[in-house]
């Protein structure tokens, strides 16, 4: 069967069982468009190529299916250039497919041409550039395989012009060729026995979560991991859900804006069991300073992190569901050993569990909202999520409000919370909660945003309202950029430098309106639940409501920049405010 | 350019696929880790689908490890193998071209002897001589011919191969390895 290239492209993408692109037209892309709309793939038109990327990573994280976006070439490839480096930070699986000026004339600053490639080597696991027509299914199916095996991330696909129009011969590859591409995934039982040794001998351990659980889909597997052994659990920023906040042993978030329980846990820890987590500075703090007496588990499918920042003890290359499923398995074993042995099965760690109770006790997360006092974004966050289903799946873009919403959201679901955490891409909430509603329609889909963020992509929201996908955005709008002006306060003297954004510049109500959205405005505490109310109450077209919040709000605890987590600064309140 | 090698010099033996652009995935990203490659030399293989490529860096081992499990996570990269300088023959190919009157030919001729060097090419008043061997001795020759004016160097970087007769202790094929 001969094919146009755009033809064998498009083919390819159903062949993996795309059911939604997210993109924007141009010049080198229009021959892949016309194929298109032939096409059983939805393809969702955006306002800006950032936007597609972001959606596609939306879709990503909510559906653990691969997100795909296609723009054109030059301006178009440097647009979703952010998107490629927030899914290559937070291992998000993405294939993007950007036009490229005709082969023949590459090398001659054409028109819209530029080096798509070699500007997203760096931040993509692999790219290609086709040069025939011929090799486009092999190419897309590589594409495809490389972006969702091992660690996942996201890779590029380069079609000229003129190979696009080129005719090949239709084929669909029967196996994936790629000799230096071979992802461990079983753990080496060896390794899987001495961690569970060491797991039985520890006094005060704490599994420490990361992302990679949810990458695996091994939520199930921590669960039964942490209910058998008894060991408590934190949640990194990318890994909120994927331990239920309300299960016992939930320790919550660590970090820099980590809850004081969770950062002095793996402080006082004597083992670390890192489950797909990798040691980021946010959550180490200080690293000569970091969890100085534990001990080291490391679980990670991605070799380059085993020891890349802590030298591990056990490092245990390797899938984290199937390391952890054997994990079980062995810690099972030990303790039949050792029940029989000694008649009780491991040493109870009951007293270090009362210890962290205490702390849990003593310093809660505070914050105090007078009836007639301005509004806490606090309160906002705890109103929306109480007034939501349980399973709302929340976006965040970043600052003073991801750290909020990561902290004080009840995640008892994995798959429901949507953050850029390594790369922290201001603006990546509005585009990747409507790229998780669209992946998620049956879901409440919420965006806790901040006035910052919202003004650098809202736009989107146009592609909402015309898509009709109804998602709902919280602007808790503190008319600053709240997270420099927190810093500059504590650390520059209070020196307040181009932080100010104002409450009503832009009107964010008729902005919204003006894009085909619900606009409501909440300034006082009382009007907070009806107006969340109402909101959820919508399902026709997306909302938006701008919380007026308090600007001298700041987030707390926190780990100052280059100090140990041992030197955690916690809300000054907290004791006055404890149990309230 | 100072041929000598720094006593924490490592020599990576990297097999790649044979296409375009492996060259700038391997060599930006010792860049985006911040390592300074020594040299490089890249040549297809007996296999025409692969190249070699050798690259001597001048880095801790601790870090350098890092390094290789990234490169390792590149695509077209399909084989690593770290050689310690003591057990991997290492060589090393130079020219130089040198200010040669005819008083003082000889003079040049009779080292280039002493070094095993060939003649490669002479001209009215300069001579262009090829040079073998070890790093340490090509830095030995082209300081001898320094005082005569040295007009122009090329050296191509190591190349290295694994001794044989006995398994290299230090010798890794890091993909075959996990962790």
């Amino acid at each position: 069967m001969k094919l146009t290239g755009a033809q064998a492209l498009i083919k390819s993408l159903e062949m993996e069982n795309t059911e939604v692109m997210f993109g924007l037209p141009g010049g080198a892309i229009l021959p892949v468009y016309d194929p298109l709309i032939d096409s059983s793939i939805r393809h969702i038109l955006v306002r800006h190529e950032q936007g597609a990327g972001h959606m596609a990573e939306g879709y990503a994280h909510a559906t653990g299916r691969p997100g795909v976006a296609m723009v054109t070439s030059g301006p178009a490839a440097t647009n979703i250039v952010t998107p490629l480096c927030d899914a290559y930070m937070d291992s998000i699986p993405l294939v993007v497919i950007t036009g490229q000026v005709p082969y023949s004339v590459i090398g001659t600053d054409a028109f819209q041409e530029c080096d798509t490639v070699g500007i997203t080597m760096p931040i993509t696991k692999h790219n290609w550039l086709i040069t025939d027509a011929q090799d486009i299914p092999r190419v897309v199916r590589e594409a495809f395989h490389v972006a969702t095996t091992g660690r996942p991330g996201p890779v590029v696909v380069d079609v000229p012009k003129d190979i696009a129009m080129q005719e090949m011969d239709w084929y669909w590859p029967e196996a994936i060729d790629l000799p230096g591409y071979q992802p461990t995934t079983e753990g080496h039982p060896k390794q899987i026995k001495e961690a569970a040794r060491l797991m039985g001998e520890a006094k005060r351990p704490i599994i420490y979560a990361g992302g990679g659980i949810l990458k695996a889909r091994a939520a199930a597997a921590l669960r039964e991991l942490a209910e058998m052994t008894g060991f408590p659990v934190v949640t990194t920023l990318m890994a909120r859900g994927a331990f239920p906040d309300d299960h016992e042993l939930c320790l919550g978030m660590p970090g820099m804006h980590g809850n004081y329980t969770a950062v002095t846990a793996m402080q006082e820890s004597d083992l670390l069991i890192a489950l797909g987590s990798r040691f980021d500075d946010r959550v180490t703090g200080k690293l000569d300073g970091f969890a100085p007496e534990a001990k080291i588990i490391h679980v990670d499918i991605d070799p380059a992190e085993l020891g890349k920042v802590r030298r591990p003890d056990v490092a245990l290359l390797g899938d984290c569901r199937l390391v952890i499923e054997e994990m079980i398995k062995a810690v099972r074993a030990d303790q039949d050993k050792k029940s029989k042995k000694s008649g009780s099965r491991w040493p109870s760690i009951e007293k270090w569990r009362n210890h962290l109770r205490d702390y849990q006790e003593r310093y809660p997360l505070v914050y105090e909202q007078f009836d007639d006092g301005p509004l806490k974004p606090q309160f906002c966050i705890d109103q929306l999520g109480a007034l939501s289903p349980d399973d709302t799946i929340v976006a965040s873009g970043v600052g003073q409000h991801q750290m909020w919403t990561s902290q004080r959201w009840t995640f008892n679901h994995p798959y429901t919370w949507i953050n850029s955490g390594g790369l922290g891409t201001m603006g990546f909430a509005v585009p990747a909660a409507i790229g998780a509603k669209v992946g998620m329609p049956e879901r409440t889909v919420w965006a806790v945003d901040g006035d910052g963020c919202f003004q650098m992509t809202a736009q989107e929201l146009v592609t909402a309202s015309a898509e009709r996908i109804p998602v709902k955005i919280a602007i808790l709008n503190n008319a600053y950029l709240g997270m420099v002006r927190q810093w500059q306060e504590m650390f520059y003297q209070e020196r307040y430098s181009e932080v100010y954004l104002s409450p009503d510049l832009p009107d964010y109500v008729k902005w919204s309106e003006a894009m085909g959205c619900v606009g409501f405005r909440v300034d006082s505490p009382e009007d907070v639940g009806p107006t969340i109310e109402k909101a959820n109450e919508i399902d026709d077209r997306p909302v938006v409501i701008d919380f007026r919040t308090d600007y001298r709000e700041k987030v707390f605890p926190m780990v100052a920049a280059g100090t140990s987590n041992s030197d955690v600064i916690i809300d000054p309140d907290t004791e006055r405010l404890r149990g309230k | 350019m100072n041929g000598e090698l720094a006593p924490k010099h490592h020599i990576l033996a990297v097999l790649v696929e044979n296409k375009f652009g492996v060259l700038t995935r391997v060599s930006g990203l010792f860049a985006r880790r911040g390592f300074n490659i020594v040299s490089l030399a890249v040549s297809p293989t007996e296999d025409e689908n692969y190249s070699r490529m050798t690259i001597v860096v001048d880095a801790d081992s601790a870090p350098l490890e890092q390094v290789t499990k990234q490169l390792n996570k590149l695509i077209p990269v399909i084989k690593i193998q770290e050689l310690s300088p003591d057990q991997a023959v290492e060589r090393e190919l130079m020219l130089v071209t040198v200010k040669s009157s005819s008083e003082v030919r000889s003079q040049i001729t009779e080292l280039a002897a002493i070094f095993e060097a060939r003649i490669e090419d002479v001209g009215y008043d300069a001579i262009t001589i090829l040079v073998a061997g070890r790093p340490e001795k090509l830095d030995a020759m082209s300081d001898l011919l320094a005082p005569f004016g040295i007009v122009e160097i090329q050296r191509t970087g190591l190349i290295a191969l694994p001794k044989l007769g006995r398994r290299p202790a230090r010798l890794r094929a890091v993909k075959d390895q996990p962790s």
